[in-house]
Parts: structure tokens; C-alpha cells; sequence
């Protein structure tokens, strides 16, 4: 046998774009078990909650995480909404819900891109965040920003979008769908690809299950599990379905973000379709009392925001169960018996976002 | 399993040149919406406070004894939310965005002093 040995993977690594420490207990070049630490970019957001007003607190909120930001701001809106029993205006759901899918598009490019460069394919990680650009730039035009968006309010969003941009954008994205299944079909189809993704890091269908896998992960199992089907926002009028492959490889995933980018330009199109017109906000008085678990799916995954307030302006608690928490079981599971060469694309297709998870 | 899948976007890339622009010397994209910068119309503001009560990262204080309005541009996250609560709507985002530095760079404006009113037939002039 094999001397076995420790190697540090991270807190900072080339391919890490947020600080997860792993220790890997490798025999020769053979991870035998890998030890998560997390707790490098904790900031205590959620402690913030007991001194802002809860109308403020919707902008730290979007804070937790700097690229599904929109969708935290609008679960927790959501959790906030329901206590209240504040009847939010259905033109303002439908505009969640296309911000909520624009956002999805965006981090599943970054996340094809970082994937892509993890493997060494430089090339296909500058075409993701080229293809990326054109959806921030309308993110930009229709909320004013980037990545963090800010339009999100308790009673609905603090800007609409006129028919006219309606229409450009569902323009924009029928000319997006030819250059996103130019850039899928590299991720399908090439040989590097395939030989840095299939039958690695698998995770079959019942340990997805029983470690509580979320989102890409636990559909790349063959677990049809999508909050979305839950039907909040307007996702109930959309049809939508999830995107499922069962082969449990960091190929599948790759394969079921990749699908879920169509799926989300669907779910615009049809949401630009079925919009109805009113106003997007309702003035929102008093304060809140009692308590909600609000749960939204991210494009990591799903995450749940609970709040819990005692009818005074500060709510008495706020917390966040994000995806990347309940996906690095999985990812143990996933790293025991790989090449430690293969370390990088397994990390990755958990979609790690380290800020999000220590908040 | 394919090799080469690339070579058409590769072709296409090397014909069509780069798609970034060079900023600074060509302008950056912005849109009207774009959240840049926080400004004040500082002749309109009745420094009421409630931009700095309401504001998520503290980075605003009024003062209304010296008619001051300051603001920590390196604690400020554009957030808009004090823009919301404006009762003057003496605040707005511009367009472009602050110049990077190495130091907090804080702001202070201060209002014209109010013209004083005239006295009323009847009023004490104390």
C-alpha cells in the first residue's frame, strides 16, 4: 500500500473564483477522501437583518451573493410578502420571474466559462463570457444594473419595463438562441470535453438523494427536483419543465445547464407573451409579524430564506440555506476515488459560490 | 465525440476582430438607467436625514446645523435606495462611474445658506 498524504486544495487556487479549503488524502496521485473547511468570507450578513428596517434590508439581502443576487432579493421579498399578506401586482411576478431567468442565463455562461477554463479550454471560456456581455447589457438597460440589480421591493419591483423594450429584448434573445447552440455544442460534442467530463465525479441517484444534492447536481442524477415547479412568481402560468439527465458524470451537468440556458429564454419568451399590464408595485404599511420559509430556485440550486418577525420594523431573524451548503456533501462524495488531476472539474460542477454560503 | 468543433468559432473570431472596446479611450457602455454615482441638487435639499436613516451601508451624514451632506464613496453601493425615500428627490444616480482610487474619497456638499424670510406685518423681528 501506498503512503498516503495530505495536499491543501484552496482556500486560493487558480480555479477558484471564491475561497473553499479542501484537504485531500491522496494515496499516489489518488484522492482517497476530501475534508471541506469553509468559513473564509463569512460577513455576517444576516445579523443585519435585527438592525435595518425590513424594507432596507432588501438590498443587503441581494448583497448575499454577487451573481444570483436578483433572486435572493426576490425570495426574500417573497418570505417578507407573505407575512404581510401583501398581494403583490401580477405584472410585477412576471418581471421577477424575467429578471429571476436573465440572471439564471447569466451565471450559467460564467459558470460554462469557469468550467471551461478549469479543463484548460481558454478558448471556450472567453466565448461563454462573450455571450455573457449581451445579457448584462440588457440587465443593465432594464434595472440599471450590472449584477446587482436593486429593483426588487416588499409590494414588487420599483421599475417596469415598457412594451417597446419588451419587445427588443425578445428580438435580442431569438438572434442569443443560434450563438448559445454554437457555444452548447462545443460542451456536447468536442473531444476535450468529453474526456475531462464523462464518467467523472459521479454521483449516482440515490446518494444524490440521500446527501440532499439541489439544482444541476441532483438533476444531473436523474432527480427531477426544480422549485420552479412549485409555481411561485409566475412560473405557474409558464409550463415550465426541468431539465433532467441521469447519468450523474460532471458531463450531465454540464449537459443540464447548458439545456436550462434554452429553457430560461423560453420562459422569457413566453413570459414577454403572457404578461399582463397594471401596476408594479403596492404601497406596503405597517410592520410584519410571524414567520415564512420562502423557497426560489436559484441556478445553483434551491435556497430558502426564512424570516421571522415580531410586528416591529427590524424582523427578529433572517436565514439563508443556500445551494452550494446542501451540494458539498455531494461533492465529498464526488471527490472520494477521483484523479486529483480531475479535483478542479469536479469542484466546479457543484457551481461553488462560497459567498453566498457563509453570507 | 468530435475534435475541431471549435475551428468554425475560432474562423469566425479571427475575421470579426475583438468584441471589447478600448475603454478608456472609446466611452464605456452605458444605458439611462445605469446606476453610477450618487449625486445631490444640494440647493433643493431640506436636510431631513432620511437618505442617511434609510441608507443600507451608512455611508451618508447630514448635518442640518451646518447645512452639510456628505457621503463615502467607497461605502456607498449605488443601491438607489435613499433616491426612493428623497422627499425633495433632490438625489439621483448618474450615468457614469467615479474614477477608482486607493483612498476613501468623501464628498461634502453644503447648502446655500436660506434666504431669510421677510417679516410679516405684526411678527417680532426677534
Amino acid at each position: 500500500m501506498s503512503k498516503q498524504i495530505v495536499l491543501p486544495f484552496g482556500p486560493q487556487h487558480p480555479v477558484l473564483p471564491e475561497p473553499i479549503h479542501l484537504d485531500l488524502v491522496l494515496e499516489d496521485e489518488r484522492v482517497i477522501e476530501a475534508v471541506p473547511s469553509i468559513g473564509y468570507v463569512h460577513r455576517g450578513l444576516e445579523k443585519l437583518v435585527e438592525k435595518r428596517d425590513y424594507k432596507d434590508y432588501v438590498f443587503i439581502a441581494e448583497r448575499i451573493c454577487g451573481i444570483c443576487s436578483f433572486i435572493h432579493s426576490a425570495t426574500y421579498c417573497h418570505a417578507v410578502e407573505t407575512v404581510m399578506e401583501v398581494e403583490v401586482p401580477r405584472r410585477a411576478e412576471y418581471l421577477r420571474t424575467i429578471w429571476s431567468e436573465y440572471s439564471r442565463l447569466h451565471s450559467h455562461l460564467l459558470w460554462l466559462g469557469c468550467f471551461a477554463d478549469s479543463m484548460g479550454y481558454e478558448n471556450l471560456f472567453m466565448n461563454s463570457w462573450r455571450l455573457r456581455e449581451k445579457i448584462l447589457d440588457v440587465l443593465e438597460r432594464t434595472t440599471g444594473g450590472r449584477v446587482i440589480q436593486g429593483v426588487c421591493r416588499v409590494g414588487g419591483v420599483s421599475r417596469d419595463i415598457p412594451p417597446e423594450e419588451l419587445a427588443r429584448m425578445s428580438r435580442e434573445l431569438a438572434g442569443l438562441r443560434p450563438e448559445l447552440r454554437e457555444l452548447t455544442r462545443v460542451f456536447e460534442e468536442d473531444i476535450t470535453v468529453q474526456t475531462r467530463t464523462k464518467r467523472i465525479g459521479l454521483l449516482p441517484k440515490d446518494a444524490a438523494w440521500d446527501l440532499g444534492a439541489v439544482g444541476p447536481v441532483c438533476r444531473g442524477s436523474g432527480i427531477s427536483s426544480d422549485m420552479r415547479s412549485t409555481g411561485y412568481a409566475a412560473y405557474d402560468d409558464l409550463d415550465f419543465k426541468p431539465v433532467v439527465k441521469s447519468d450523474g458524470d460532471c458531463y450531465a451537468r454540464c449537459l443540464v445547464r447548458a439545456e436550462e440556458m434554452f429553457s430560461s429564454i423560453s420562459l422569457i419568451e413566453k413570459a414577454i407573451d403572457r404578461i399582463p399590464g397594471g401596476d408594479v408595485l403596492v404601497p406596503v404599511k405597517g410592520n410584519p409579524s410571524g414567520e415564512f420559509y420562502a423557497r426560489a430556485e436559484q441556478p445553483r440550486g434551491e435556497v430558502i430564506h426564512y424570516v421571522k418577525a415580531n410586528g416591529k420594523k427590524n424582523l427578529q431573524r433572517h436565514r439563508v440555506r443556500t445551494p452550494t451548503l446542501a451540494n458539498v456533501p455531494a461533492l465529498v462524495k464526488m471527490l472520494a476515488g477521483c484523479e486529483l488531476a480531475d479535483v478542479p472539474v469536479i469542484v466546479l460542477t457543484i457551481d461553488p459560490c462560497i459567498g453566498c454560503m457563509e453570507r | 465525440m468530435k475534435a475541431g468543433v471549435m475551428a468554425l468559432t475560432v474562423l469566425k473570431n479571427l475575421i470579426k476582430g475583438p468584441y471589447t472596446s478600448r475603454y478608456p479611450y472609446a466611452p464605456a457602455k452605458v444605458s439611462p438607467a445605469t446606476r453610477g454615482y450618487l449625486d445631490v441638487t444640494i440647493e433643493d435639499c431640506i436636510f431631513c436625514g432620511l437618505c442617511r436613516m434609510h441608507c443600507p451601508a451608512d455611508a451618508i451624514e447630514v448635518n442640518k446645523t451646518e447645512r452639510t451632506w456628505t457621503i463615502n464613496r467607497f461605502r456607498c453601493v449605488i443601491c438607489g435606495c435613499c433616491v426612493d425615500y428623497c422627499p425633495k428627490k433632490c438625489l439621483h444616480c448618474e450615468q457614469s462611474y467615479t474614477v477608482p482610487g486607493t483612498e476613501p474619497v468623501i464628498a461634502q456638499y453644503t447648502g446655500p445658506v436660506p434666504e431669510e424670510k421677510p417679516v410679516q406685518p405684526g411678527e417680532s423681528s426677534a
